[in-house]
């Protein structure tokens, strides 16, 4: 009972902070930007990579159209989102303690693992919350501004050509596991909170450590070939796999696998390290 | 019948790294007292009060609070304290209103928006309630913590340092706060001030600490022996006064502190008799005060 009632104070004060409605309009911007610009030159882009394939296929029907716009968007954002979405979740323990909250907050009836979890709730609310409005704008105003239509999509296999009627689920799946991915970023923020006092430190270093993750990640180096699999940044693509023909389930369920258990590790470091924790501020 | 304990420390240490914050203290509060925790600077208090609210884990030592370990029945006993640490910190983005709302909601007990809405009347913020903290001076946000720290209703209320950056009157709104709810509610209060004087007016029990250690414990009536008094005296002609404050009234422990001041232990019963003889040998008093005793106490205590 006391769990919710401080996950509701926690998404109380998520709320009433600005800097957490700068990811929302951060989003609505640039997506805004990406339509326009797929407005005014989308046929020309469309056809630079289409070009390749038109001395052995026929391409009828509207190209540009609301579904290849949304891919495109999501293509584009899931690997800037981390950053919105630690702006807010690195904030959570050591804003606090920046702020002398903390102090407040831990003299109350609530055990220490109480105030991590309801922080990790909260978390994870304002994250889904991010993921569905990212769906609202992609995918609806993609559809209001181009109309429907088949998707095509460029894999390493090829190009895959996926119907109009067997799109939409593959972008609500892809939406569950993109916001599985962020939840990630999300939990390693709140961890690295609970170490800090200040509320820079978390978010940089957040996105330090996907920067350098995603970096190992795209290096040809043999020596990261042992742990690329284990890197949570390796998964944070996972959401694409729906959009291949036949969809490569072994692959998602190993990414949702990797991406669970990093979140199980960060929280129980989490509850470790807040619940020794001395708070002298 | 005995006296209940609220508050037992047995043998209490804390280290942060090499450096020993808290190396061995011991007291207990009982129920009903206004308790001094008395120390300098760096001697340990707010290590040992953190402890006290399991904000630090100590290293070694027992807490009882309410007659149940502190360790084993956490949650069961915060739900009986109010408290402020240092000072109080509140969510500057949120109204004062949405501030006790939301430490309500976690303090364990059923607080009404009602009860809120007189608790800021109570502290005379019932007209900002609205406002967001980010505008509130030091004194306010005092205010607000100290509704915080009474809006459920606790049975045992931890001060750290309540006054400090108050002007004159809020410092003594504060005091005045505190005996009503000593007087009016028979609340349990440890007072932890630097503000000797503070103490001495409204505590009934205390301990000192120094260097880690609990030095002294005990009535502050008894260890003060409320009996004897220190006064000053402003004088026309300290030097005559002096001669004869000995000479007439057999009192020895008396000095001159300054051009035109004398200062002397006395008894309380005595001080119309010491009125009366300098105004019979024709000294004109332009002033005479008692002189805090716990100051000097404390300096003993401290420097010993």
């Amino acid at each position: 009972m006391m769990l919710l009632k401080n996950t509701y104070n926690e998404f109380i004060k998520i709320v009433a902070k600005p800097r957490s409605y700068l990811g929302f309009g951060a989003l609505t911007i640039l997506i805004s930007l990406i339509i326009f610009a797929m407005k005014v030159d989308g046929e020309t882009i469309v056809s630079f990579i289409t070009a390749s394939f038109e001395q052995t296929l026929t391409f009828n029907g509207k190209l540009v159209n609301g579904n290849l716009i949304a891919f495109i968007i999501l293509q584009m954002l899931v690997v800037h989102i981390p950053l919105l979405v630690a702006l807010v979740t690195g904030d959570l323990i050591s804003g606090e303690a920046a702020m002398g909250t903390i102090r407040m907050l831990a003299t109350k009836p609530l055990s220490r693992s109480q105030i991590v979890l309801s922080k990790f709730l909260a978390g994870a609310i304002y994250t889904l919350l991010l993921t569905i409005w990212l769906g609202i704008l992609s995918l609806f105003v993609s559809h209001l501004v181009f109309g429907a239509g088949d998707l095509m999509v460029l894999n390493s296999d090829g190009l895959v050509i996926l119907q109009e009627a067997d799109i939409l689920w593959r972008f609500g799946l892809g939406f569950c596991v993109a916001f599985l991915s962020l939840l990630t970023v999300a939990t390693l923020s709140i961890c690295l909170s609970a170490f800090a006092e200040n509320s820079v430190g978390p978010i940089v270093a957040t996105m330090a450590i996907i920067i350098l993750f995603t970096i190992i990640g795209t290096l040809d180096v043999t020596v990261f070939d042992n742990i690329k699999p284990y890197l949570f940044t390796t998964h944070m693509v996972a959401w694409r796999s729906f959009f291949e023909d036949p969809v490569p389930y072994d692959l998602i369920y190993q990414s949702i696998i990797v991406l669970v258990a990093h979140i199980v590790v960060l929280i129980s470091i989490t509850l470790y390290k807040f619940n020794k924790k001395d708070i002298t501020s | 019948m005995g006296q209940q304990t609220v508050i037992k420390v047995e043998h209490l240490a804390k280290n942060f790294g090499s450096f020993e914050a808290v190396k061995d203290v011991s007291f207990s509060v009982n129920k009903g007292d206004v308790f001094g925790f008395l120390g300098p600077n760096g001697a340990g208090k707010s290590t040992t009060i953190r402890c006290l609210l399991s904000l630090i884990n100590p290293n070694k030592g027992n807490i009882e609070l309410f007659g149940k370990s502190l360790t084993k029945n956490r949650s069961e006993i915060l739900k009986n304290i109010g408290s402020i640490i240092e000072k109080p910190d509140f969510y500057k983005y949120l109204s004062a209103q949405k501030n006790l709302e939301l430490f309500a909601r976690i303090s364990g007990a059923d607080v009404t928006s009602k009860d809120i809405a007189e608790m800021l009347d109570f502290v005379g913020l019932g007209n900002r309630a609205k406002h967001k903290v980010k505008g509130f001076s030091h004194g306010m946000k005092q205010r607000l913590g100290i509704a915080q720290t009474l809006l459920h209703k606790p049975e045992l209320i931890i001060l750290d340092e309540p006054t400090t950056g108050l002007d004159p009157q809020g410092i003594v709104e504060i005091r005045n706060l505190i005996l009503r709810l000593k007087n009016e509610q028979n609340k349990t209060i440890l007072l932890s001030s630097h503000q000797l004087s503070e103490i001495e007016l409204i505590a009934n029990r205390m301990v000192i600490i120094n260097q880690g250690k609990s030095v002294v414990e005990g009535e502050v009536s008894e260890l003060l022996n409320s009996e004897e008094t220190m006064v000053r005296i402003e004088l026309n002609n300290p030097e005559k006064g002096l001669s004869i404050i000995r000479e007439k009234m057999n009192l020895s422990d008396v000095m001159k502190t300054s051009p035109n001041e004398l200062e002397l232990n006395i008894i309380k019963s005595r001080v119309p008799e010491l009125c009366r003889t300098l105004v019979e040998n024709e000294l004109e008093i332009h002033a005479i005060e008692p002189k805090r005793k716990l100051e000097d106490y404390f300096m003993k205590i401290i420097q010993s």
